[in-house]
């Protein structure tokens, strides 16, 4: 084993997965946006909600690009830094990394057939059809190599005897515990986080002075959306808490400093530690307890149940704090506007509820961020949980600090080169314009 | 046949087919940055960008396909490979990130690019085949020694070494050939009578440094490893096919006749010595210390993993019959009739 192997090959996966997951999760969430605004545009004959489409798969493509580029770097990485790891689970979990590969294709294969058939038929909705596979593919994806990390969490579908793996049970494997709540939490979370970074850009719009009822329509649609998914990430949420309590307490005890194991568990938020004491910290009773079991007065595993090895790190907390509070905090700000639209409130037409939108998409991204670390440093020392730790699965190779390196810059140029192609893209072409073009070109009248 | 051979064989046949689609992409990019220099981008770029458009993100797809493959049907190449390639794939990886992203940043936002993105393009479009082709020689043995149960890379014997320079003459040359083959195709289907003729002279002239390579590679390799050599002796009758098809495709491209034949027999003659080449690794997939028998996975893994192939490839077909029926074989899409990009 090599320390310092581990700690890089450690640095270089959370830096390739962070960068990795934010164009990731968009475009797992954007094509069902795509296809729900060009539905709306067909069914109601509405060209605004057309263009929004059209001009959100420009922006796609963007982003599309950098997420395939660093999908092959993370799945290249997988072997080149986690050997033994991949030598031991290519055995039982390989069928989904390989029918990710099947998704990703038809993705990719479909998603050039729709951006180059824009107009090609005469008939709208068949051009709507080639995105169904795009957006099927896009979740698909996700739902492959979520299914991957699900068992690296709650491994199973083998057994160990005199240590040979046997019984090896691919698809058992894949539906291990972890699967239904991860891979839900994964696709609801991705189709809100898009909903709400595609308002941020409305909102964005509109804050600077851009009026056109086209933003409106936009940032409408989108909260109603956002709406829906935040509320479904809420119950998955809550979901997943009863999963960790049942196959994962200690990650569970970690994320919420629940040390020792105790019936009417209250729920920790923030506060620091001093030692095991909690400090500053808000306590909100029997709520761990109904997280857990749904039972305010059911018992709660804590960490003293573990040997200290095998506790993840204690400040998991925060991230789920960060990844919990971003998800209320959308919620109500997607049903406050909702209902004000509905109600007539004046002030969600206001600047300042417009810049707490804009704020919205970045926020979502963090929150994306912090639930994925939080993910993966709530199973360590664990890579495999149970059977391999983290520091047995990494490579040898002296080399992987210049990787990081490499790698780093890497991430920085594509970060800056898609930011400035997209800004780009759509400053040099608003919306204005491209209405003032299209009524031209097809001679249509003002309604 | 044994799942294994199975196995491998598919997985072979994915990375001919990278092989072929990445070689075109790579090519274009080269005689396109070429173009600028000298001056002749008007002839070729409208013919080069029509056909990358819409495949790009397709061929890498070929590469994922790939190495994912290898990894589920043959787990320990993981360990192995995995361990000694870190620094040569990551390099790889990087200039394919760069090359693909800023192929999707310059064709999708609004203004064209500079000429530097232009000459950057060609120039990685020729640096990844020569990064990827390290692999095969690594695979031929005498690289990796086995340091405290580990694998370990001689790196100064690798880059010392004339078969991996040969190995990468070949991919590099191989790349520009095939690519010139094919456009001169696409350009004629084009109706692009000049980027047609330009193509077809570099495909003339790529063919003469293409059989240096060859040759090259089987001088060193005799030296290197002899076993393989004499396997590849052995199927000699594979790499006579090879030559004469390629002898073939010369002589439609010299007389100017059905190029789209030309095409057909090139994708033949290079199937040929790929397999070939693969027939006589076997059974090794690092020599002498993997092979595919004592790597393969548990045989539930490997049924597992074949049909899901198998479903895959119901997807596969149709869709990327449409690919090629909307972008490579329409005419219209191809000569610029059509243009409904979004």
């Amino acid at each position: 084993m090599n320390d310092s192997a581990v700690f890089w090959s450690r640095a270089l996966t959370e830096l390739t997965l962070s960068f990795h997951i934010i164009y990731a999760t968009i475009g797992v969430g954007i094509p069902l946006m795509i296809m729900i605004a060009q539905w709306v545009g067909i069914k109601n004959n509405d060209e605004h909600y057309l263009l929004l489409a059209r001009r959100w798969a420009r922006g796609f493509v963007i982003t599309v690009a950098i997420g395939v580029v660093t999908g092959t770097a993370i799945g290249l990485q997988l072997s080149l830094l986690w050997p033994n790891f991949m030598e031991l689970a290519g055995q039982i979990i390989a069928l989904p990394l390989f029918m990710e590969t099947f998704a990703f294709f038809v993705e990719a294969i479909f998603l050039g057939l729709y951006l180059y058939t824009w107009d090609r038929f005469k008939n709208p909705k068949r051009h709507l059809l080639l995105l169904v596979p795009v957006a099927i593919g896009a979740s698909m994806s996700a739902v492959f190599i979520t299914i991957v990390n699900a068992f690296m969490n709650a491994p199973q579908g083998f057994d160990i005897v005199d240590g040979e793996l046997i019984n090896i049970q691919p698809v058992l494997a894949m539906f291990n515990p972890a699967m239904p709540t991860k891979v839900a939490h994964v696709l609801v979370t991705s189709y809100m986080t898009a909903a709400f970074l595609l308002a941020s850009i409305a909102a964005y719009r509109m804050l600077r002075g851009s009026a056109h009822v086209y933003h409106k329509k936009a940032l409408y649609l989108l909260m109603k959306l956002g709406l829906v998914f935040s509320l479904a990430a809420l119950v998955v949420g809550d979901f997943s808490g009863k999963y960790l309590a049942e196959y994962q307490p200690e990650k569970l005890a970690a994320a919420e400093w629940h040390f020792e194991t105790e019936e009417d568990a209250s729920l920790v938020l923030f506060g620091v530690l001093d030692g095991e004491d909690i400090k500053y910290a808000i306590k909100i009773p029997y709520a761990l307890s109904v997280l857990a079991h749904n039972n305010p007065f059911a018992e709660v595993t804590g960490l003293d149940q573990f040997p200290k090895d095998e506790q993840p790190p204690l400040y998991i907390h925060y991230l789920f704090d960060v990844m919990v509070m971003i998800g209320t905090l959308l919620i109500v700000v997607a049903a406050v506007y909702v209902l004000g639209k509905w109600r007539n409130w004046q002030f969600v037409s206001s600047k300042l509820f417009k810049r707490v939108i804009v704020a919205g998409g970045p926020l979502a991204l963090i929150a994306i961020e912090a639930g994925w670390w939080l993910a993966e440093v709530g199973r360590q020392p664990w890579i495999l949980r149970g059977y391999m730790k983290t520091s047995e699965g990494a490579t040898t190779s002296g080399q992987v600090d210049t990787m990081l390196i490499l790698f780093a810059g890497l991430y920085i140029v594509l970060a800056i080169g898609s930011i400035i192609a997209l800004i780009r893209m759509f400053r040099d072409n608003p919306i204005e314009r491209e209405l003032a073009e299209h009524k031209l070109v097809e001679g249509c009248e003002e309604p | 046949m044994s799942l294994e051979v199975l196995g491998i064989s598919v997985l072979w046949l994915f990375l001919f087919g990278y092989v072929i689609v990445a070689s075109i992409d790579f090519g274009a990019g080269f005689f396109n940055a070429y173009s600028v220099m000298i001056g002749k981008d008007h002839i070729l770029s409208q013919v080069i960008k029509r056909y990358l458009s819409p495949v790009w993100e397709i061929t890498n797809v070929f590469l994922v396909f790939f190495f994912v493959g290898i990894v589920g049907f043959f787990p320990q190449s993981a360990y192995y490979y995995g361990t000694i390639l870190l620094v040569p794939v990551s390099i790889s990886l990087i200039l394919i990130a760069i090359r693909g992203s800023y192929y999707a940043f310059e064709s999708y936002s609004a203004k064209s690019g500079h000429i530097g993105y232009k000459l950057m393009y060609g120039v990685t479009g020729l640096f990844i085949p020569a990064s990827l082709s390290i692999v095969l020689t690594i695979s031929e043995g005498g690289f990796v020694t086995i340091v405290k149960d580990q694998p370990h890379l001689e790196i100064a014997k690798l880059f010392t070494s004339p078969l991996t320079w040969s190995i990468v003459l070949l991919s590099v040359v191989a790349v520009l050939y095939i690519s010139a083959v094919f456009l001169t195709w696409y350009g004629k289907r084009a109706n692009d009578e000049h980027a047609s003729d330009l193509m077809r002279k570099y495909a003339l002239g790529w063919s003469i440094p293409l059989v240096a390579s060859v040759i090259g590679i089987m001088v060193e390799l005799k030296g290197h490893n002899p076993a393989h050599y004499e396997n590849m002796l052995n199927l000699w009758w594979l790499f006579a096919m090879s030559g004469v098809l390629f002898i073939m495709t010369l002589i439609l491209l010299g007389v100017k006749k059905k190029y789209g034949l030309a095409v057909i027999l090139l994708v033949v003659q290079f199937g040929f010595a790929f397999f070939g080449y693969g027939i006589s690794h076997y059974p090794y997939l690092l020599y002498p210390y993997l092979s595919v028998h004592d790597s393969f996975t548990n045989e539930s893994m490997a049924i597992a993993l074949v049909i899901a192939f198998i479903g895959g490839l119901v997807l596969l077909i149709p869709s990327l019959y449409l690919v090629m029926k909307w972008f490579v074989f329409d005419r219209d899409y191809a000569c610029g009739k059509r243009n409904h990009h979004v």
